[in-house]
């Protein structure tokens, strides 16, 4: 196995910039999403570390050596695409043969392997079928077989799941997952998907246009983003964001929003005074951090249910106050109905402060 | 009632017009071929009826048919080779190998220009080219030091390599075209898991591109096979009446000899009922290769 180290990696195609100056090192044996919506540049990413792209800018390394110039056949590395890109014309023997074949390893040893790999992921029973005569599930497992019959140093894995259907989706997470910690191949996952990035990744990098905008673990950018649009982009529902102003009155802080005001703690205060360059902020709350107030109380505002999205456990309140609306997240206990004013409040040790020029996070 | 009434109009309106040209400009003469073939019939187009005296005059009497079938088979292999093999090496250096669109655009285009010009500028084109006194091919031969032929025209094996060469120049487009447009169909996908497999481009042509084209190759060599067999046009316009002797006169044109320079039109006749039963045969053939029904489904490049 082997860690990979992106160094300052930028790729443009004609004037299009895909990725800019990405730097991210993927340690031995480490399972890393890289998490964006479509056109961040993951999947380029992806294709530069399999050696389809080369970088027009920076370093790609393998351990300690540069691989910029390597070809992909010299790279060792195995990859699994959306569209599982299974060779229609091969059967599935063969296609988890193939890149043994054209290693031009003996006949007995590809037999041996793509047994192996093939009860590894339970699909003995299909190595005499053509792709078509698979499901996409069954496709999926070839597709990961292939990959891994030559034993690669480093896994590539381009959205995979994203075909199947929601409930084996579910179940091929926890088996990948599994896989990945068992084989101890360092891998690097491709997904548009924040809940598959978190449940399955050791760390994420979360890309946008093209640059990175954080790497961490699931709960450090849960609970710690860096900028607004990691803040938006983990967590569902998403982070609620309220445009407000700073305000001083004597010895008290407020932020001042168009449908209330919220009145800051000296700690948040004390932090704001410091690092805001500018009294424009905005506030980010997670649904679940607004809590219903039994009745008015200090810090408590009144708002209006405007709809209600019941998840079974839980439902999502949505709250309405003047123009703005707020998604609340609270147990399916509460009964409200629409139309009815409640009094909520909002966890001050939980809020986050971004900058609105900037959007980069001061709390 | 009145919608599967409406269902018949409909039918009639949509395929008729089709079915009738078919009809009366193959059917039709077709028939009328066949009809003539059992007779002897000359300038003054009287029918003299001969049974089966035309096809007995072929297949044992007619000194020519051995030099004229030889010439046809040697003639359909050659030119298939190019429209179809070479063409085919075309469509993947212009679709795969050339990655820069405008390159491969020109090449194709290149490509495109015999089909594009008018035949009888295309013809003297060549003869300019192959002259023995003035002709580029032979400048350039004596320019490399090798031997140059007394005439590229007169007589085999020379005239048949140019006979290929130029009916094979002027196909070679149709199969890129279709070759090309075949490749550029198959998703980036499978060559960018080939790479990663660890094949090399000419390993992604061996075990991804060529088993993908499976069905565009076999459907050109069957279109172009069935094409050459009628064809004679190029062969007419280069050599006239000269190309027997030159040993380049095919099939088609030795019954177009028959029947607008002899007035043999009852040979000729049988003549092309052998060029149609040959043309029928390779049709069942290539059908029972393709697999009729698996053609007539949808898209057989396979992803």
């Amino acid at each position: 196995m082997v860690s990979v180290t992106l160094e300052n990696i930028s790729k443009y195609f004609g004037k299009v910039r895909a990725v800019e100056n990405l730097n991210l090192k993927i340690e031995d044996g480490e399972f890393i999403a890289l998490l964006g919506p479509s056109g961040c540049g993951k999947t380029t990413t992806l294709l530069m570390i399999a050696g389809i792209y080369k970088p027009s800018k920076g370093n790609i390394y393998f351990g300690d050596k540069i691989v910029n110039d390597l070809p992909p056949r010299d790279r060792n590395v195995g990859m699994v695409f959306q569209s599982y890109a299974l060779y229609p014309h091969m059967k599935v023997f063969d296609n988890i043969a193939f890149p043994l074949k054209l290693r031009k390893e003996p006949k007995d040893f590809i037999k041996k392997k793509v047994q192996e790999v093939a009860e590894l992921l339970k699909i003995e029973d299909l190595l005499d079928r053509k792709p078509s005569q698979l499901s996409g599930g069954q496709q999926q497992r070839v597709a990961l077989g292939r990959a891994l019959a030559k034993e690669p140093n480093v896994f590539l894995m381009d959205e995979p799941l994203a075909n199947l259907d929601a409930k084996l989706r579910v179940i091929m997470r926890v088996e990948l997952k599994r896989l990945q910690k068992r084989l101890g191949i360092t891998t690097v996952y491709v997904t548009h998907d924040q809940v598959e990035a978190m449940t399955m990744a050791d760390r994420i990098a979360v890309l946008s246009n093209g640059r990175l905008q954080q790497v961490g673990r699931s709960e450090e950018l849960y609970n710690k983003p860096r900028n607004l649009f990691v803040a938006g982009f983990i967590g569902s529902p998403p982070m609620n964001f309220v445009d407000c102003i700073f305000v001083e009155e004597g010895d008290e802080a407020y932020l001042e929003a168009e449908a209330f005001r919220l009145r800051l703690t000296d700690s948040i205060k004390k932090i704001l005074k410091e690092n805001a360059r500018s009294s424009e902020l905005i506030l980010g709350v997670r649904p679940e951090d607004i809590i219903i107030s039994e009745r008015k109380a200090e810090g408590s505002f009144e708002a209006e249910i405007y709809a209600m999205e019941p998840l079974g456990r839980d439902v999502i309140v949505n709250l309405r106050m003047n123009d703005t609306i707020l998604k609340m997240m609270t147990s399916s206990l509460f009964k409200g109905a629409v139309g009815e004013k409640i009094w909520v409040r909002i966890s001050l040790d939980k809020i986050h402060i971004f900058d609105k020029k900037t959007e980069f996070a001061i709390l | 009632m009145i919608k599967a009434l409406r269902k018949a109009v409909l039918l009639i309106v949509l395929l008729g017009p089709l079915s009738a040209l078919i009809a009366f400009t193959w059917i039709a003469p077709a028939v009328l071929t066949t009809f003539l073939s059992f007779f002897d019939v000359g300038l003054g187009l009287q029918l003299r009826p001969v049974g089966l005296g035309n096809f007995y005059r072929i297949l044992y009497r007619d000194l020519w048919v051995p030099q004229i079938l030889q010439t046809t088979v040697i003639y359909v292999l050659g030119v298939l080779a190019i429209n179809s093999g070479f063409g085919l090496v075309l469509g993947i250096l212009t679709a795969y190998f050339v990655k820069k669109e405008s390159v491969s655009l020109f090449f194709r285009t290149a490509w495109l220009l015999p089909r594009m010009t008018p035949g009888v500028l295309y013809v003297v084109l060549w003869m300019w080219f192959v002259d023995t006194r003035y002709g580029l091919l032979n400048a350039i031969l004596s320019m490399l030091g090798l031997p140059t032929p007394y005439s590229w025209l007169l007589s085999k094996p020379h005239s048949q390599i140019i006979m290929i060469a130029i009916n094979g120049y002027v196909g070679a487009s149709y199969g890129m075209i279709i070759y090309s447009a075949a490749v550029k169909s198959i998703p980036t996908d499978f060559f960018n898991a080939a790479k990663v497999d660890g094949a090399s481009d000419l390993q992604i042509v061996r075990y991804v591109i060529l088993p993908l084209l499976k069905w565009p190759i076999l459907f050109v060599t069957a279109w172009q096979t069935l094409s050459l067999l009628a064809s004679y046009e190029y062969i007419l316009m280069v050599w006239g009446d000269t190309a027997r002797q030159a040993n380049v006169e095919v099939w088609a044109l030795y019954t177009y000899d028959r029947a607008f320079w002899l007035y043999d039109y009852g040979y000729a006749a049988a003549l092309s009922v052998f060029l149609v039963a040959a043309g029928l045969i390779m049709i069942v053939l290539y059908m029972k290769i393709f697999g009729f029904r698996r053609l007539m489904e949808p898209s057989r490049v396979e992803v």
